[in-house]
C-alpha cells in the first residue's frame, strides 16, 4: 500500500522526512536483534547510527530494504510501508535507495564498467552505448576512479572498491542513500577520504544518507545527527556533541571518556 | 536434521521451484544471458564429453564383443551398441557428467556471489537476481542437455566403429546403417526428453544450493557439494522414472 500523498511538514515548510521507522522489531529465532528501534531521517541529513558489532545496525537498513522481513513496527521509506509492499512496488522503491555494502560487493564475473553498466541496462533499459559511457564516467568521476574504468574488481584496493561500489549506487540517482560500515578494515587516511565522499556525494546528489558504522572517527566527519544503537534498542539520538556530552555509560567505550 | 527442519526444508525447495516457473514463465525474458549461459554450460563440458563418450563406446563394443562372438552374432554389435548408447549410455554419461561440473560450477558461483552479498546487491538495485541469475541457468540447462546427449551419442557411436573396426574391416556406412536400423523414433524422443530432465533437475538442485548457501567459506563448499551429491542422484532417479514411463509405450 503507498502512501504517497504530502505530510504536513512539506506542506507547511518544514524539513521532509524521508525514512520514518516506529517501533521497528527483528527477531532471529528467540534471539531479538531489534527491539522496538524508532529513528526519522530528513532530507539531505546523514544520520549516523552508531553501535556495537552485533547491535543489529545492518540488519536495521536491511530491513528498510525488504532484504529482511520486520517482524513488527512500521517502516515508511520515501512514503512507501516497506512491510506492505509487493515485489514490484518494493524495487520501484529499491530504485530511489542505494546501498553501499561493507565489503564493496561489486559482481566479480564483471570489469567495473560492466558493474556500473549492468543497474542502467537492467533498470532503466538503457543500451545506447554512448549514453551508457557517459553515464559511467560521470559517476565513476564523482568518486575519482575514472581510470579504472576497465579494470577488474580484484585489482583494486579495499578503498578503491568501496568508493566503485558507492559509484553503481549513485548512478541510479538515489534519493537516499544507505551505508553499511562504509570505513570498516580501511586505513585512517583512506578512512577519511571515504568519509570526505560521503559529504561530498550528499552535497552533489542532494541524497539524505544513514551511515551505518562502529567507527567514532566516521560518525564525527559525516554525521548531521546520531542514533545509539544499544543491545537491538534506538537508546540516544541527538548530535554528535550532544550525544558526547551525555556521558552514557554505553557510549563510554565510543567516545574514550 | 529434525522433522521441521526438513519440512521447512521441503517447502523452501517448493517455493524455489513456484518461483522459478513463475519467473521463467512471465516476461521480461532474459533471452541475452540464456544465450550466454547455453554457450559457457556446453563449452564447460563438451572436452569431458567427448573424451568420455568416445572411451565408453569402446569400452562397450570391447566387452560386448567376446560375448556376441560366443553365440555367433557378432554381426549385431551396431544394433546392440546402438540401443544402448542411445537410450542409457549417451544420455547417463552426459547427465553424470553435467551433475558433477555444471553442479559445481553453479553451486560454488552462486554460493559465492551469496557470501559477498553480491546477491543482496543486485536484490537492492532492483536487478532482479532471480532471473538473470537462476532463471538463465536452469532453462540453459535444460536446453543444453539434450544438445550434448546428442553430442555424446555420436562420439560414443564413433568410438563403437574404431573398435568394431578393429576387430573386422568394417565400413562406416555399412555400420551406421546398421545402426539407424534398430533406432526407433521413441528411443530418441525418450533420451531427449529424459535429458532435458537431467538439465532442469541439475540446474533446479545446483542453483537452490548455491542461493539458499549458509554465508561463510564453508557454505561455498558445501554449496558446490550438495549441488553435486543430489544432481548425480536425481539423474539416476529421473533415469529410473522415465524407462519405466517409456516402456509402457515400448
Amino acid at each position: 500500500m503507498n502512501n504517497l500523498a504530502p505530510s504536513s511538514e512539506v506542506l507547511a515548510g518544514a524539513p521532509t522526512k524521508v525514512v520514518e521507522i516506529i517501533d521497528l522489531e527483528k527477531r532471529f529465532g528467540d534471539r531479538v536483534i531489534l527491539n522496538r528501534v524508532s529513528l526519522d531521517l530528513y532530507e539531505k541529513e546523514n544520520l549516523v547510527v552508531l553501535g556495537r558489532s552485533g547491535s543489529g545496525k545492518s540488519v536495521l537498513i536491511k530491513c528498510m530494504v525488504g532484504l529482511l522481513k520486520a517482524d513488527g513496527g512500521s517502516i515508511n521509506v520515501l512514503g512507501y510501508q516497506v512491510p506492505l509492499l509487493s515485489v514490484h512496488e518494493l524495487n520501484e522503491l529499491r530504485l530511489q535507495v542505494g546501498f553501499s555494502f561493507q565489503g564493496s560487493a561489486l559482481y566479480d564475473s564483471m570489469t567495473i564498467r560492466q558493474n556500473l553498466e549492468f543497474p542502467l541496462k537492467r533498470n532503466l533499459r538503457i543500451f545506447d552505448q554512448e549514453v551508457l559511457n557517459e553515464k559511467v564516467m560521470q559517476a565513476l568521476k564523482d568518486v575519482g576512479l575514472e581510470n579504472t574504468v576497465d579494470m577488474n574488481p580484484d585489482e583494486l584496493s579495499g578503498g578503491m572498491k568501496k568508493r566503485i561500489g558507492i559509484a553503481r549506487t549513485l548512478i541510479l540517482k538515489p534519493k537516499i542513500m544507505l551505508y553499511d560500515e562504509p570505513t570498516s578494515g580501511l586505513d585512517p587516511v583512506t578512512a577519511s577520504e571515504i568519509n570526505e565522499l560521503i559529504l561530498q556525494v550528499r552535497d552533489t546528489y542532494h541524497t539524505a544518507s544513514i551511515i551505518i558504522t562502529h567507527d567514532i572517527s566516521c560518525a564525527r566527519q559525516v554525521s548531521d545527527r546520531m542514533v545509539a544503537l544499544i543491545r537491538g534498542e534506538s537508546k540516544l539520538q541527538g548530535t554528535f556533541d550532544e550525544l558526547r556530552g551525555r556521558n552514557d555509560e554505553d557510549l563510554k567505550h565510543f567516545f574514550n571518556y | 536434521m529434525t522433522i521441521p527442519k526438513t519440512l521447512i526444508g521441503i517447502a523452501d525447495v517448493y517455493k524455489f521451484i513456484v518461483r522459478f516457473f513463475r519467473s521463467a514463465l512471465v516476461p521480461p525474458y532474459e533471452w541475452r544471458e540464456i544465450g550466454n549461459q547455453c554457450y559457457a554450460q556446453g563449452n564447460q563440458s563438451l572436452f569431458l564429453i567427448t573424451f568420455t563418450s568416445f572411451l565408453a563406446g569402446v569400452v562397450f563394443t570391447k566387452q560386448s564383443q567376446p560375448s556376441l562372438a560366443s553365440f555367433g552374432a557378432e554381426s549385431w554389435l551396431p544394433s546392440l551398441v546402438s540401443q544402448a548408447v542411445v537410450r542409457s549410455l549417451g544420455p547417463l554419461i552426459t547427465g553424470l557428467i553435467c551433475a558433477g561440473k555444471l553442479g559445481s560450477n553453479m553451486g560454488a558461483e552462486l554460493g559465492s556471489m551469496q557470501v559477498t552479498e553480491q546477491i543482496d546487491a543486485m536484490e537492492v538495485s532492483g536487478t532482479r537476481p532471480f532471473s538473470y541469475l537462476v532463471v538463465t541457468r536452469i532453462v540453459s540447462a535444460t536446453l543444453m542437455l539434450p544438445i550434448l546427449v546428442i553430442y555424446a551419442d555420436c562420439v560414443a557411436l564413433l568410438g563403437s566403429f574404431v573398435m568394431v573396426n578393429a576387430f573386422n574391416d568394417s565400413s562406416f556406412l555399412l555400420f551406421f546403417n546398421e545402426v539407424a536400423e534398430r533406432i526407433t523414433y521413441l528411443d530418441v524422443f525418450g533420451s531427449l526428453i529424459k535429458s532435458a530432465f537431467f538439465g532442469l533437475a541439475i540446474g533446479t538442485i545446483s542453483t537452490y544450493a548455491g542461493y539458499h548457501s549458509d554465508k561463510g567459506t564453508t557454505g561455498v563448499g558445501k554449496a558446490a557439494n550438495t549441488a553435486v551429491v543430489i544432481s548425480m542422484i536425481s539423474v539416476f532417479i529421473i533415469d529410473l522414472l522415465t524407462l519405466q514411463v517409456l516402456n509402457f509405450f515400448r
